[in-house]
């Protein structure tokens, strides 16, 4: 079959088409949303598009965005993880949350030699990210908790027991002349240098951003147990008659997103605050969630989704220049999100339907394999 | 059909159903008289439900017509057949617990006499004319089980229907259950009401329908009065007995016991045996057979003997070693290879193309892995290989397995279980549902294997298939091996009546003693 006839029939290339074409279409459809909620609201949409962009790619703008696309990738591969294997890590935020506390407290207080002092630290909040989030997944396999239920959960016990640590009289200590409370500042030896780009600084840690983008997406293409986590999200029960132990494979998932989520707060700990405060942001587990969902699970659209997301946020600011809520951002979001699981689900179904018209056709035409004809075969 | 008094209540013409690679009915007909109890009867897979489907307007078929009261109709949805007074009660039942009988019987039908006493005082007539015994403001959740079926006719009569399907009703009874469901029918045909009942059990049938047509692979074989048959003719009509003749073959069981199990037993979460103390053995180059109605414990036996469910007596042994431990990836490296049941929910990732399907449950193992890695290229060169071999149809190994039509997926399934020097195969309805090409290619793939020395389990509803393959032929009945046939002189009637608890051969049949 010739490739230009493999296209029209749905098959290889053609599928690319799909991928990259779907969500360009839902973007479409989910600015054309934004822009007519911009005009009920009174604001002339074009004229607040051409602001935000004129804003966001300012040159310090550019650095402030890829800095916060660097947590916001971290906490959307976590939870892709998770995804891949049909489990919903809502616990992401928590599991950074934690990590970056306890590893900030670790950093504060040994004082290492260069790569070392870093290397602790980051494999501190690895662990503790990754035992925070195996507890939901042993909850699961022991008990069988759900683990939406159990990570909502441990969320608001890693809320409480940030409060209680992060406290003068447990780990941190009162910053003089301010009412913040944080951990001791971690010692320059034990920082990561950033680089200069257009007069500010971009996390050095944006490296091991891109490295686990990498790693996620060798190792769940290219590796066995890549391959046991995707058929077991596919389909747990053919998952299990091919011999993948689904109990181990859930604890060891959950785990695995939970080590990639306590990665999400070392950027900004090791790069801008070097401490653990009350300052420290949070709520980038949740973003995770919708971005892990626009960039489709897949290590280069969550890097596109994630600079898309950080850009909105950026650019909100202008638009208070305008007169127009800030809010109307969170909006933008969410519509994205909406219109890209609908638009992905549609699409799958028509990849579907054109493939089972090319195999019909390949039947029809007696085909065995594509471009041979088997001697003798019928017509 | 031979009898025309007065006009049928349904009607089916030449019935055709077509799915993807498979005719699920071909050229059937059926006349169900009005005010009688109607019995489809074939084995599992025979087409009964795609029929039963096709006439409550939840399928359209591809060629005949439908004819209800005398006037032709066309279905597009179960609202239509309702509309024709045709209800239909499924196996599983549809209700909420957490309601009261009055609140799912009005559920959906709101329109007919309200939700409040008028519905309750419509529900007790209808209960006192056909003598259910149901008080409407209980809560479904403290009802048993019989009550619930009997909630379920009584949604059905509510709507108005006149003609009542019921799918395999007696499957989720205990015997005293299935004598009540029967006095309701009879009731309910001495109201004039037509039943139509979907069952595999030869004595059930025997003894509450008038008349009994027996679907065999999808076409009508034979439309019989009950009170003119016995059980052992049915099970004849229902197995066919045209048998292509024993296959003149060389037996090539070996002396070496390859794998036996020895005192299996599995029980249910409840503590009820499901597979009760199982022991048998096969050699090398034996095919082993296990004839059973289904959900009688085989396919927990299978999976039991793969490992994905655990055992709680007895032992496995395989090759010399007790495996009744190992996990069932340890066991499926070892050489055990398995063809599931359920293609679409064991056997395939439907949403990944066919090359990573050939992967499945043989991920660990060249050609599809290297160490830690897979072998892309390996498992695809290796798909190829498949697809030519075993000659399955698609444009190409990187469609999707969804996209293949049932009998090509299988061929897929049986070339990957037969890749790999496996050791033992466990096959487990292998030629279900597909058609008859693909059939005898897979057919002729165990037998080559066999001749290679493989040890073969193979598990089957077919009977011809499980004649003609088998060396050894065991018959399962509610988890116990009953029975061990010779294949060389057991008829289809025999080990119908085997399989179907029946007593087997000398004149009395199971019908006249209920």
């Amino acid at each position: 079959m010739p490739a230009w006839v493999a296209i029209l029939r749905g098959l290889g290339p053609r599928q690319i088409t799909l991928r990259v074409g779907a969500p360009i279409i839902a973007l479409v459809i989910a600015l054309v949303i934004t822009m007519i909620l911009l005009r009920a609201a009174g604001v002339d949409p074009f004229n607040a598009m051409t602001s935000m962009i004129d804003y966001g790619t300012t040159s310090s703008s550019v650095v402030e965005i890829l800095n916060r696309a660097t947590g916001y990738y971290l906490s959307a591969i976590a939870v892709a993880i998770g995804f891949r294997m049909a489990l919903f890590n809502i616990g992401v935020d928590g599991q950074y949350r934690m990590a970056a506390m306890l590893a900030a407290v670790l950093g504060g207080a040994v004082a290492l030699p260069a790569p070392l002092g870093q290397i602790l630290v980051i494999v501190a909040a690895m662990l503790v990210g990754g035992a925070w989030a195996a507890i939901a997944g042993l909850l699961k396999v022991t008990r069988g908790v759900s683990e939406v239920i159990s990570t909502i959960m441990l969320n608001a016990i890693a809320t409480g027991l940030i409060a209680y640590l992060l406290n003068p009289a447990r780990l941190a200590e009162v910053r003089p002349g301010s009412n913040n409370v944080a951990t001791p500042p971690i010692p320059e030896s034990g920082q990561v240098p950033g680089f200069e780009l257009a007069g500010g600084t971009v996390f050095g840690l944006i490296v091991l951003a891109v490295a686990v983008g990498i790693a996620f997406h060798v190792v769940i293409n290219r590796t066995r147990f890549g391959y046991d986590l995707r058929i077991s999200g596919l389909s747990l029960t053919a998952a299990r008659a091919s011999g993948v132990d689904s109990r181990r494979m859930i604890v060891t998932t959950m785990a695995l997103s939970g080590v990639v989520a306590g990665l999400v707060g070392m950027p900004e700990l090791l790069g801008a605050s070097y401490q653990y405060s009350l300052n420290f942001p949070a709520g980038l587990g949740f973003t995770g969630i919708a971005i892990a969902l626009l960039g489709r699970n897949n290590p280069f659209g969550i890097g596109l989704a994630a600079l898309l997301f950080s850009f909105l946020d950026q650019s909100s600011d202008v638009l208070q220049l305008n007169d127009v809520p800030k809010e109307i951002v969170l909006v933008m979001q969410g519509t994205v999100v909406l219109t890209v699981v609908i638009v992905y689900e549609l699409v799958r179904r028509f990849e579907i339907r054109l493939q089972q018209r090319a195999v019909a056709a390949e039947l029809a035409a007696g085909h065995v394999i594509a471009g041979e004809k088997p001697a003798g075969g019928p017509e | 059909m031979p009898h025309d008094e007065g006009e049928p209540a349904v009607r089916l013409t030449s019935i055709t159903k077509r799915f993807p690679g498979v005719v699920a009915n071909r050229d059937v007909n059926i006349t169900v008289r009005r005010g009688e109890v109607h019995a489809l009867c074939g084995e599992n897979g025979a087409g009964k439900s795609t029929l039963m489907k096709i006439l409550y307007g939840m399928q359209r078929p591809d060629e005949g017509a439908i004819e209800v009261d005398g006037a032709e109709v066309t279905f597009h949805t179960p609202a239509d057949a309702i509309a024709r007074g045709i209800g239909m009660v499924h196996q599983h039942f549809m209700l909420a617990d957490n309601l009261t009988v009055l609140e799912n019987v009005v559920l959906g039908a709101e329109k007919l006499h309200g939700i409040g006493a008028a519905a309750g005082r419509k529900i007790k007539e209808i209960a006192t004319q056909y003598g259910f015994d149901i008080e409407p403001n209980r809560l479904v959740e403290e009802l048993g089980v019989g009550d619930r079926q009997r909630v379920e006719i009584l949604k059905v009569l509510y709507r108005g229907a006149r003609i009542l399907i019921l799918d395999e009703p007696t499957a989720v009874l205990v015997p005293q259950e299935v004598d009540e469901l029967f006095g309701n029918l009879r009731d309910l045909k001495a109201e004039g009401l037509t039943v139509l009942f979907i069952s595999h059990k030869l004595d059930e049938v025997l003894s509450i329908a008038d008349r009994i047509t027996v679907i065999r692979r999808g076409e009508t074989v034979a439309t019989v009065n009950a009170a003119e048959v016995t059980s052992r003719r049915l099970a004849e009509l229902m197995v066919g007995s045209e048998l292509p003749s024993p296959e003149t073959r060389e037996s090539t069981v070996t002396g070496d016991e390859q794998f036996s199990v020895s005192g299996l037993t599995v029980r249910s979460p409840e503590g009820r045996a499901i597979v009760d103390d199982v022991s048998f053995a096969i050699h090398l180059g034996e095919i082993v057979g296990i004839a059973g109605v289904e959900g009688n414990g085989q396919g927990e036996l299978i999976e039991a003997i793969i490992g994905m469910r655990p055992v709680t007596a007895g032992t496995v042994r395989f090759a010399g070693a007790d495996i009744t431990q190992w996990s069932t990836r340890r066991r499926r490296e070892a050489g055990i290879a398995y063809i599931p049941e359920d293609r679409q929910r064991h056997g395939l990732v439907l949403d990944r193309p066919l090359w990573e399907n050939r992967m499945l449950g043989h991920q660990t193992r060249p050609p599809n892995a290297r160490g830690p890695w897979i072998d892309r290229r390996g498992a695809r060169a290796d798909t190829t290989r498949i697809v030519k071999e075993y000659d399955v149809r698609t444009p190409g190994i990187d469609v999707l397995a969804a996209a293949l039509s049932g009998g090509n997926q299988q061929k897929l399934i049986v070339g990957r279980e037969m890749t790999g020097n496996p050791r033992l195969l466990i096959a487990a309805h292998p030629t279900r549902g597909i058609d008859v090409g693909a059939q005898a290619a897979i057919w002729e793939h165990l037998r080559k294997a066999r001749a290679d020395g493989l040890a073969v389990l193979l598990v089957s509803a077919d009977l011809e298939e499980l004649i003609g393959m088998s060396d050894t032929l065991h018959v399962i009945l509610r988890g116990r091996l009953v029975a061990t046939v010779d294949v060389t002189d057991v008829t289809p009637e025999e080990l119908g009546s085997a399989m179907t608890g029946a007593e087997p051969a000398d004149g009395a049949t199971a019908g006249d003693t209920a």
